[in-house]
């Protein structure tokens, strides 16, 4: 891999406790990203997914581990410094909905991030968001609308234009089409697809569908209870799963000429979380946590 | 292109269309109350004493023969002036206070929490009653009694509609963007939790309107001969047998005055439903 490393995340942990029981969201996970690269991180809900990318763009503290962001350690800096840093990592929420605030025009929202960087006049803002709005495809006069007057796709382009606006290098896609509907999925994906060729951006890309993901991304990480239960290429993955988790993922994908008769795959035991585990690398590149 | 929302925005349901009357009439009471009232409040012998309700004296008169009607009429001049001037200071200091809780930190957060569920513990009027026992009596000092009495009132309902608020995406996505916690809530924060805070600051009013009645039946509040509705019923209740007027009109007075700001908070609440009131495009 040549491309530098613009996002590493080294041992993150982050447990929440409710009603006196505590639950490890994320426990103990290493991932990279490099510029201009795809990895995808596929897993059911709770598997602390959301939490780690949470975590990658600064809205939830990692209780243990290390943050890297171009090169620099996020817990070496405090407050602006970190807010700055964290400037390079934007995301891209699953319900394009609610992540819009239903009070400003769409193109304050998709602005704020220049104005809180304060170097940019008024002009220069209406400028740069304008080219934004033609980038995800819509158009000048949808400019000063507000949110509810836009479908959930055309939201969800809002919502890229508000996270391409401050130049990131990483953008944290959680679950970005799966409140769409089919046909505007796939739009909605080339877009990203589109913006990340154009930008160079490096996606960290969410979803609970493998398929989705598969499609998507070069690189694969499976979480599963916190934890990543089988990282590789999208070929690693697809071809040679080794992890019982990752195996029934597969499984559970939808496929036409398949037949849906005789026995039923009986439901897998996977392993639960223990020191036991480690990471045993199949190839270079595909690790799958034994135990 | 909203024909149909303003079609069901003309009928407006009966509760709605009975606090808005009442409220209406009371606020155009209190401002024409110079005008309305026949006598001046405060006049002596205006009629004779304890007289029933007649055609000179609409709700009759009192020990000193002050016309009861034109005290009642300047009455709704204080009640509301007080109870807006208690509002408006409790909502701003209480809704400050409920904003610093939910987007200051965790620790001012937990800090600010236990003093507002500290004072919330205590019914609002003994809070109100020990503050003028402290300040001593008088309308001023019992308006700023009450607005502290109502202080944790509105800082819970700010600090409940603000985490509401924290949780949701679109609050996150302006924090990527970087901007700092006073843009946060003044620019994103606000103008979605205002709405609900003067529906709350509505049915706050009336609360803060029967304080103000009560403080001074207990002679705590507007002292005599002001014609405050609690003071004049206060008064009033030596002379229960032989002049109930005296305390039936007032009493009457608090109790349409409440009810209607009630009501009027009721629908106001109601009518808050965000599809209905979303803000209509600037320009074209």
């Amino acid at each position: 891999m040549s491309a530098p490393t613009v996002l590493a995340l080294d041992g993150i942990r982050r447990t929440f406790s409710s009603g006196g029981r505590r639950v490890a969201a994320v426990a103990g996970v290493s991932l990279s990203l490099a510029r201009g690269e795809t990895l995808g991180v596929v897993g059911e809900s709770g598997s602390g997914k959301s939490t780690l990318g949470r975590i990658a763009v600064g809205l939830e503290r990692a209780d243990a581990g290390k943050i890297t962001v171009l090169g620099q350690q996020i817990s070496t800096l405090t407050g602006a410094a970190r807010r700055q840093q964290f400037g390079h990592c934007q995301m891209v929420f699953q319900d394009p909905y609610s992540s819009l605030n239903p009070r400003l025009t769409v193109a304050r929202q998709v602005g704020e991030s220049l104005v809180a960087q304060g170097r940019f006049t008024t002009d220069e803002i209406g400028d740069r968001v304008a080219a934004l709005f033609e980038k995800v495809g819509l158009k000048p006069e949808q400019l000063n609308r507000y949110p509810h007057e836009f479908s959930g796709g055309q939201r969800q382009r809002v919502a890229i234009a508000r996270a391409l606006a401050p130049n990131p290098e990483i953008v944290v896609a959680d679950e970005p089409v799966s409140a769409l509907d089919v046909t505007i999925q796939a739009q909605i994906l080339d877009l990203l697809a589109d913006v990340q060729e154009s930008e160079g951006l490096a996606y960290l890309f969410i979803s609970h569908d493998i398929a989705v993901v598969a499609h998507l991304c070069r690189r694969i990480a499976v979480m599963h209870r916190g934890r990543v239960v089988e990282f590789g290429t999208t070929d690693d993955i697809v071809r040679d799963a080794r992890h019982p988790y990752t195996q029934s993922l597969l499984d559970a994908v939808p496929r036409l000429g398949r037949r849906r008769t005789g026995a039923r795959t009986p439901p897998t035991v996977f392993p639960s979380p223990s020191e036991a585990e480690r990471m045993v690398m199949v190839t270079e590149s595909h690790g799958v946590l034994v135990v | 292109m909203n024909a149909p929302v303003r079609r069901r925005r003309r009928r407006l349901p009966l509760n709605v269309l009975l606090g808005l009357g009442l409220a209406t009439i009371v606020v155009a009471v209190a401002v024409l109350a110079p005008v309305i009232a026949p006598f001046d409040p405060m006049r002596m012998a205006a009629g004779p004493r304890l007289a029933a309700p007649s055609l000179a004296h609409l709700f009759g008169t009192d020990e000193f023969g002050r016309d009861l009607f034109s005290r009642v009429v300047r009455g709704a001049h204080l009640s509301l002036g007080i109870g807006l001037a208690a509002v408006v200071a409790g909502l701003a200091v209480g809704g400050l206070i409920g904003l610093v809780a939910a987007f200051a930190g965790r620790l001012v957060e937990a800090v600010l929490l236990r003093v507002i569920d500290l004072l919330y513990s205590f019914p609002d009027t003994l809070i109100a009653l020990a503050l003028v026992a402290f300040l001593g009596p008088g309308l001023v000092n019992a308006t700023i009694a009450i607005a502290v009495s109502l202080v944790p009132f509105y800082a819970r309902v700010a600090y409940s509609l603000a985490v509401a608020e924290r949780a949701k995406p679109y609050v996150e996505a302006a924090r990527l963007a970087g901007i700092g916690s006073g843009r946060l809530v003044r620019v994103h924060v606000m103008p979605n939790i205002g709405q609900s805070l003067i529906v709350m600051a509505t049915l706050g009013f009336s609360s803060a309107i029967l304080s103000a009645a009560g403080l001074s039946f207990l002679g705590l509040g507007v002292q005599p001969p002001s014609p405050e509705w609690g003071a004049i019923l206060a008064s009033g209740r030596n002379y229960i047998t032989k002049a109930p007027w005296i305390l039936i009109f007032p009493g009457l007075a608090i109790c349409m005055t409440v009810l209607a700001f009630n009501l009027l908070g009721d629908s106001l609440r109601d009518l808050a439903d965000p599809r209905r009131t979303a803000p209509q495009r600037a320009g074209a």
